[in-house]
């Protein structure tokens, strides 16, 4: 196995209005495959990829924040969202989607990776990765 | 002279509708669609823009786009009015032209 990276994938974009957050998503899903550090960071209108109760019942489009959910069991570690971005849109972490993640090898389990950080800490956290997708 | 202006992007990310708020008059009626809708939410650094254009025009949201992006309606800011695909197309109707911005 080659050294492992770490790596960000970085949401900017709303859900739904075009095939930005959908296509990350996928990259996401298809980079899990290859055991890396990954994490996620949603800044700007990317906030809106994780907020919960997304009905699309009567959008003739697939509803994938379920798959959202499934991203601590596809070993992404954390998922950052950026505090000045969610203020601006008045959303609360109350307004956020829940994810569990667990290390099968050492049962180590956390409830929630849906973490919220100030400007301060989103700056260092993309210094910090080797590799950031946008 | 009352025409039908529609915004289909998010305000914090594109200007059209604050643009469109600017070139629309007294009377006419502006339909927030797709991304748009997230100009009607409340708590949002949008939200004395909308408020401000809601004094002499008519702001609607379309429904479908607000439940795909999980926006309830105690989100929505109150006077805001929300119509579903054949309330659009009534709005169509009704008004003069439609002009859009993307």
């Amino acid at each position: 196995m080659s050294e492992v990276k770490k790596f960000m994938y970085l949401n900017r974009r709303a859900p739904y209005g075009t095939i930005y957050a959908w296509e990350s998503l996928e990259v996401i899903l298809i980079g899990a495959a290859f055991d890396q550090e990954v994490s996620l960071m949603c800044m700007d209108d990317g906030v809106y990829q994780l907020v919960k109760g997304s009905d699309t019942s009567e959008s003739d489009m697939k509803n994938f924040m379920p798959t959202f959910r499934t991203l601590g069991d596809y070993g992404v570690r954390h998922m950052y969202v950026d505090k000045d971005s969610l203020e601006a849109r008045g959303l609360t972490q109350d307004d956020l989607i829940e994810v569990a993640w667990e290390d099968y090898e050492t049962e180590e389990e956390v409830d929630n990776i849906v973490e919220i950080v100030d400007a301060d800490q989103v700056a260092k956290l993309m210094a910090e990765s080797e590799v950031v997708f946008s | 002279m009352a025409d039908l202006h529609t915004v289909n992007k998010s305000p914090f990310e594109k200007s059209s509708l604050e643009t469109a708020i600017k070139c629309s008059l007294a009377g006419s009626s502006i339909l927030l669609i797709e991304d748009g809708v997230y100009g009607a939410t409340k708590g949002t650094v949008a939200e004395d823009m909308v408020k401000g254009a809601m004094g002499d025009r008519k702001v609607y949201a379309l429904k479908s786009d607000l439940m795909a992006r999980a926006i309830k309606d105690d989100r929505i800011i109150d006077g805001i009015e929300i119509v579903d695909y054949a309330g659009f197309v009534d709005l169509v109707e009704a008004t003069d032209k439609v002009q859009a911005w993307l």
